[in-house]
């Protein structure tokens, strides 16, 4: 558990980056400071392992005042991972990644197998290893980034827009995987992002930070998108707020219909048979997994990939309300694809059999 | 070129305290002494002002002010100070050294600065961000990726002091400048022709030299180019193989 008392940061040039800051990021979880460009995220994240030290109040570690460490003893057993990546150039990937380890007196053959485990486990492929940074995409060298700060697999993890320098896709990749990591190994990490988005997908719980480095509100996601405190993180949070909420909330048992469906490589007179009028068909391959919509009205011969409509999302029995009602809302025959958890198919929902669930659910605001 | 294909032909160049080799030893001696004591002075001084960011002025100034002074007005005033002071034959060596030692250590300390000056901040910043002390960021992290700096600095000194060693020759001392000053005084062109042809191939094999050093100590990682040489050189081979 990390914990902010009053902490608060002025420059020597006068300003007030971070005004009496006090928080707490829990054992385990993701907290995420998220605020507009100069807020002071980047300097309270690096009070935390006093790359900056704070002006006054405290910040403890499982109760211990990180003031009365040793900086450095204090740094190597935390991970660091910043914007830049901070590869260094003049090591291959895998003596980056064993850094920490060698910096703490490991023998080389455990620190470069740990390193080439690690490796796997940020989902680079092993022969990365013998690279340097500079042949590296620049999300790969993100991934080299969290890899080399959970070398030594330090409890807690600091994180500044690690994702931030990447195009919007492998963000996505990045965002999932590292979530995936996660729950395989429960850190303790405190996460800066100027993007709220990024903020509510990946935070167990938000503090949303003002310019001046003040606390506008410290919440669960779903809390902070369905009750922001006040004019500043409503607008912070943006449009759609009630749309991105449904993220949070779990769908209940949703009344599902079965489909008719046909294989792929059906011919068209046994899709428009099986479609018995309807103008959509889903085809599925042999383990029942959805792949598209067919039209068979307006198809000849056998129906394959080509033909398919892929338009529709497909949502997962148990996920969120905003994943079933989007895959109603996107199907082509307005009947949302739901699968469980091997991808094969278990039924269909309709928009507003959605939308009866969400009127459903209790009133007031989630915790 | 007759004359110098005459001059380097003779036996009798190649023999002797003044023939070629004994010569070529006595520069190659002035030039390394001087390049090791300027790289004592520059190197350090260049890693720590790079490494506190302290001194940055010293820098800049001390490398714009070398470049105007006249080096051999300022042999001569070295040797007339100096000389007086110390007497025998180092009156003569000592001053010559520490002129060319001026004149070497404003692009070594400049390289070792810009060298550390220039290391990725996002490194500098991880590295002691990941718990590493001051000396540790120094020496594992922006020592080694300012090596081709530092490199590039101590070749260019390499290069002058070669060059201007030959001026210690015009106060009486040794080295290839002898050739010239001794070559102009008999008025052998041959001599003085082969003496400064030295002094260029000298130059060049110093370089080649370091050339070589630096490709076996600087990582590859910090070759330019995205892809390694030797991914470069199979491309390379790739394009060029018949099939
Ligand atoms: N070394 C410094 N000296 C003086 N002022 C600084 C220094 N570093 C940051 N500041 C100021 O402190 C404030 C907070 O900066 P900080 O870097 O913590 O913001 P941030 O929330 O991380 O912003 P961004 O999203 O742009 O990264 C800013 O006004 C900034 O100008
Ligand atoms: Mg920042």
């Amino acid at each position: 558990m990390i914990r902010f008392t009053d902490v608060t940061k002025v420059y020597p040039g006068g300003t007030t980056a971070v005004g009496g800051l006090s928080l707490t990021a829990p054992t385990g979880q993701i907290t995420v400071l998220v605020g507009p460009s100069g807020c002071g995220k980047t300097t309270s994240l690096r009070m935390i392992n006093r790359m900056i030290e704070p002006t006054s109040g405290t910040i403890e570690i499982d109760g211990r005042d990180t003031g009365t460490l040793d900086p450095n003893e204090l740094r190597r057993g935390i991970g660091y991972v910043i914007q830049s990546g901070g590869l260094f150039p003049h090591r291959t990937i895998l003596d980056n990644i064993a850094t920490v380890p060698l910096l703490l007196g490991w023998d080389r053959a455990r620190a470069r197998a740990r390193a080439q485990d690690l490796l796997e486990r940020v989902g680079l492929d092993p022969v990365l290893g013998k690279r340097y940074p500079n042949q590296l995409s620049g999300g790969q060298q993100q991934r080299v980034g969290v890899a080399r700060a959970l070398a030594a697999d330090p409890p807690v993890m600091l994180m500044d827009e690690p994702f931030s320098a990447v195009d919007p896709v492998v963000r996505e990749q990045l965002q999932d995987e590292f979530l995936r990591l996660q729950s395989e190994l429960g850190k303790t990490i405190v996460f800066v992002t100027h993007d709220i988005d990024e903020a509510v997908k990946l935070g167990d719980q938000v503090a949303v930070l003002r310019v001046g480095g003040r606390l506008a509100q410290l919440a669960s996601p779903a809390k902070l998108l369905s009750d922001p405190h006040d004019d500043f993180v409503a607008d912070f949070l943006g449009r759609d707020r009630g749309y991105r909420g449904l993220a949070f909330a779990e769908a209940p048992e949703l009344p599902l219909r079965d489909e008719p469906v046909v294989l792929l490589g059906s011919s068209v007179e046994q899709a428009a048979a099986i479609a018995a009028g309807d103008r959509w068909v889903l085809v599925v391959d042999e383990a029942r997994a959805p792949l598209g919509w067919a039209e068979p009205g307006v198809l000849t011969g056998v129906i394959d990939r080509d033909h398919l409509h892929r338009g529709g999302t497909v949502a997962r029995v148990g996920g969120s309300l905003r994943a079933a009602l989007d895959a109603a809302l996107s199907s082509p025959s307005r009947r949302g694809v739901l699968v469980d958890d091997a991808d094969s198919l278990v039924g269909t929902v309709r928009a507003p059999d959605v939308l009866a669930a969400i009127e459903r659910r209790p009133d007031g605001v989630p915790a | 070129m007759n004359l110098l294909w005459r001059w380097l032909t003779d036996p009798a160049s190649w023999e002797g305290s003044a023939g070629i080799p004994a010569r070529v030893a006595e520069h190659l001696a002035y030039s390394a002494s001087t390049l090791v004591l300027a790289a004592l002075i520059g190197i350090p001084l260049g890693l720590w002002i790079g490494h506190t960011g302290r001194g940055r002025v010293l820098v800049v100034n001390l490398v714009n002010g070398m470049r105007s002074v006249p080096t051999l007005g300022l042999l001569f005033a070295a040797v007339l100070v100096l000389g007086p002071l110390l007497g025998g034959d180092i009156a003569f060596l000592v001053p010559s050294i520490f002129v060319l030692v001026l004149l070497a250590v404003p692009p070594i300390l400049a390289g070792a600065y810009a060298g550390v000056e220039g290391v990725d901040p996002g490194a500098r910043d991880a590295a002691r961000g990941m718990g590493m002390s001051s000396r540790e960021v120094l020496f594992r992290v922006e020592v080694p990726c300012a090596l081709p700096l530092i490199f590039s600095g101590l070749r260019s000194a390499a290069l002058q002091v070669i060059a201007t060693a030959t001026l210690a020759a015009s106060v009486s001392l040794g080295g290839l400048g002898r050739f010239l000053i001794d070559g102009q005084a008999y008025r052998d062109y041959g001599q003085m022709a082969g003496g400064a042809l030295l002094v260029a191939v000298l130059a060049m094999l110093v370089d080649l030299v370091f050339a070589v050093v630096q490709r076996l100590v600087v990582s590859p990682g910090l070759a330019p180019a995205r892809t390694s040489r030797r991914a470069a050189r199979r491309a390379a081979a790739a394009a060029l193989s018949p099939t």
